[in-house]
């Protein structure tokens, strides 16, 4: 049965690329990605990946079609020109799939427990973890403890990468034109004049903020941590900013307040590592935090996740800002 | 089971040439972006495959259950991490969009070659 849902799913996918390339229409195209994102959001649920399938639901099918849709706004929708040296981009990429293809001959059978991968630091995780963390969810543990130094580097990835959007949408474009303010003064902002998104989506998202408070603290038992709740934090705001409009939200959570809040996340991963220098150990070894290690690394854990989830909901929030204000020119 | 193997794999690398295909032979710098994304998904999916054990469960401890067997958890704390710096550089990439069709009135490749050529 898992057999043909998962044929089903991944039949699915592949069509659903196909459409993406095909059309022309950047709208649609974007909102096929959406439903690309939601299908392998469920494929990653089948390989028995709870906390990657809940990320890649939040962020693909949320906020990635809402940045892509902001940009398009600042654009256009329709691609005026299609392809070029088609012939020759078919030959590569055909030539290139069947090199794929027969390299996929020599990986080790699907679901092999003998395979290399389960073979290295893997085994060694799930069998120490109850010893040394002692929570349930072990993803979260690796992520959190023994994969500290990885998270710390993304999660500095992505607060550049919202100081880059930042920097390079407060620019102010050569061309002004106020095409968009007449627009605005004529009609409404956000949805306020329509009447059942406004009063669904209002209903709606403090229950979304309740999840992702709940997926922030209780990432130690189940699917669940700082990256998704961050994600889905920030998808409470955009809700709100697509039905009030964008100041109003801004009224609630400022610019400056989110600048602070996305670098307080980090400086709190930071200083988390840093504490357990100053208590005489190595960076980002949490047992010396408390008197007992494993009280230790959970509360470093817990720290350091309310960091991540921190810097992810303010960066997410304030690339959607810097998109959502600007001007078309 | 060994079908469906070979099945994922085949998906993986059919999906991963789709979006080689939108980045060198689509001139839209949109779709270009929507390209890596696909490539990006699928970069993601042959990771959690491999991560995958025939009649394990979701690597979380449960007290009830004894000797439960676990799919590998090191391929998900990777591909969860990378999801989210996904969408913050996709979002990099988009402002550079912006910007370059305010200075050119253009997204298209050849478009904006053209402009820089006179």
């Amino acid at each position: 049965m898992t057999v043909l849902f998962g044929v089903f799913l991944l039949a699915l996918l592949v069509i659903t690329a196909v459409a993406i390339v095909r059309t022309q229409n950047l709208f649609v195209a974007v909102m096929l990605l959406g439903i690309f994102s939601l299908l392998i959001a469920l494929n990653f649920f089948i390989l028995d990946a709870a906390d990657v399938a809940l990320t890649e639901a939040a962020v693909g099918a949320g906020i990635s079609t809402v940045l892509f849709l902001g940009a398009l706004a600042l654009t256009y929708e329709h691609e005026r020109m299609v392809t070029r040296h088609r012939a020759l981009s078919v030959a590569v990429v055909v030539c290139a799939t069947l090199v794929v293809l027969y390299a996929t001959f020599d990986k080790p059978t699907f679901g092999d427990p003998n395979a290399p991968v389960h073979q290295h630091v893997a085994p060694w995780y799930l069998e120490n973890e109850p010893k040394y963390i002692d929570i349930p969810n072990v993803v979260t543990a690796v992520l959190g403890s023994f994969r500290g130094y990885d998270t710390l580097g993304e999660v500095f990835v992505v607060f550049t990468a919202g100081i880059g959007v930042l920097f390079l949408l407060s620019a102010r474009p050569t061309a002004p034109n106020s095409r968009r303010r007449a627009e605005d003064e004529s009609s409404g902002i956000g949805l306020r004049e329509d009447l059942i998104p406004r009063i669904v989506g209002r209903m709606l998202v403090p229950f979304i903020l309740l999840f992702g408070l709940y997926v922030q603290f209780h990432g130690e038992y189940g699917p669940g941590g700082g990256f998704q709740a961050g994600a889905l934090i920030a998808a409470a705001f955009i809700l709100y900013a697509l039905v009030e409009g964008e100041e109003r939200t801004l009224e609630v959570l400022p610019k400056n307040a989110l600048i602070a809040l996305s670098s307080a996340g980090a400086l709190l991963y930071g200083g988390v590592g840093l504490a357990g220098i100053l208590l005489g150990s190595e960076f980002l070894d949490y047992s010396v935090l408390a008197s007992n290690p494993i009280t230790g690394q959970q509360m470093g854990i817990i720290l350091i996740e309310a960091g991540v989830g921190m810097t992810v909901t303010g960066v997410l929030l304030l690339i959607f800002h810097a998109f959502a204000a600007r001007d078309q020119v | 089971m060994q079908v469906l193997g070979i099945f994922y794999y085949w998906v993986f690398a059919i999906l991963l040439m789709i979006g080689f295909y939108a980045v060198v032979a689509k001139i839209n710098l949109v779709k270009k972006l929507i390209g890596l994304s696909i490539f990006q998904s699928a970069v993601f999916l042959l990771y959690l495959t491999m991560g995958k054990v025939t009649g394990g469960t979701a690597p979380i401890y449960q007290d009830d259950a004894v000797n439960q067997l676990f799919s590998n958890p090191l391929p998900q704390v990777l591909i969860l991490t990378a999801i989210v710096v996904g969408i913050s550089t996709t979002a990099l990439g988009l402002g550079i969009v912006v910007r370059i069709k305010e200075e050119y009135g253009s997204i298209e490749e050849q478009e904006i070659q053209e402009i820089d050529r006179r």
